[in-house]
């Protein structure tokens, strides 16, 4: 007789998000447990606690605590959604444009320099307007655009001063004319499970900041970057950020390894948290 | 129906059918996040403050 499948899910907060995995799992009868990052540890002598699980699917708030657990995990054998390769790729702004621009994938321009005077320099020779990132971070938080040279030496200086040695790593990518909208399309696996274009007057779109949502008819182009965007991340759960670029049409912006859904859901009609767990049961028996 | 007390104006809030263990609540009365620690007895926090690595 086969062994009941055993699948954790890791996470920090109970968002919608989570209760909907969480009622996916019990219609499924999935036998699941809830493991709140802020009290889980691991011994690295003692695996065997954690190897009960024949998958865990990640939903960390948390970047450090949901990267940090994935490669433990990992390295006792445990399979998860998504992997720590993934998420160290995908939690990481100049990591993510690294492998992009590794696989031809388009993606807006963007250029990186560690010191203040290097990242001015590289701001200068491109030209303003340009947007300053965070290559940790989400939810649109301290992005800026810098419009000139002035604004661009107070920003540098105040991140180099007040920031963490992580905010002297100085990710500078081309303001985007955009239509004030983005995409924001939910990939599963290698399939293109549904999109949306996120609306804002603010150059910020992102709906964690107030944007609002609308239904994405999936063409082939945008299946095709996506696709693309996902197998150069590593594949797996993944919300892919794209922008319609003046010139170069489609490009990605960002990919998301822990993404949100709570817009996308009840605006497809489409249950991505049954889909999320079939896809968490399907890696689950592949890794048996 | 389960009430709690919120901790920063001690207004008394009740949970609605569904609450989980983990969620955040917003205090009708002053506006603060709780966090739910506990359904049974129900049991609020004040949230943690959003982290320079919190996202999605």
């Amino acid at each position: 007789m086969q062994r009941r499948l055993k699948i954790g899910v890791l996470y920090s907060r109970v968002r919608v998000e989570e209760k909907w995995i969480f009622g996916a799992m019990e219609k499924r009868g999935i036998d699941y447990d809830r493991l709140d990052d802020r009290a889980i540890s691991f011994d690295l002598e003692k695996p065997e606690a954690w190897q009960q699980y024949d998958a865990v699917l990640e939903r960390s708030i948390s970047y450090n605590s949901g990267l940090y657990a994935l490669r433990m995990l990992n390295a006792f054998g445990v399979p998860t959604v998504n992997t720590a390769a993934v998420a160290e790729v995908c939690g990481d702004k100049l990591m993510t444009s690294a492998v992009l621009a590794r696989d031809g994938v388009p993606q807006p321009h963007n250029m990186t320099a560690f010191s203040p005077e290097a990242a001015l320099e590289a701001i200068e020779a491109f030209g303003y307007p340009v947007v300053l990132k965070p290559v940790v971070g989400s939810w649109g938080r301290l992005l800026a655009k810098i419009n000139d040279r002035d604004a661009a030496e107070a920003v540098l200086e105040h991140k180099s001063t007040l920031g963490s040695v992580q905010h002297s790593v100085f990710y500078i990518q081309e303001f985007i004319e955009k239509p004030g909208r983005d995409l924001r399309i939910i990939m599963i696996g290698d399939k293109v499970l549904t999109g949306m274009y996120r609306s804002s007057e603010h150059w910020i779109t992102n709906t964690a900041r107030g944007g609002s949502g609308e239904l994405c008819p999936i063409t082939p182009e945008i299946e095709d970057i996506c696709l693309r965007a996902s197998k150069a991340v590593g594949g797996g759960l993944l919300g892919v950020d794209l922008v319609e670029h003046p010139e170069k049409g489609l490009v990605v912006n960002e990919i998301n390894h822990t993404m949100e859904f709570h817009t996308m859901q009840p605006l497809s009609g489409i249950d991505i948290a049954g889909e999320i767990v079939e896809y968490v049961v399907k890696t689950a028996k592949n890794s048996g | 129906m389960s009430t709690v007390t919120c901790p920063e104006c001690e207004a008394q809030i009740e949970l609605v059918a569904g609450t989980e263990a983990g969620e955040i609540i917003v205090c009708s009365d002053c506006g603060v996040d709780l966090e739910v620690t506990s359904i049974e007895p129900a049991a609020v926090q004040l949230a943690p403050m959003e982290q320079e690595d919190w996202g999605e």
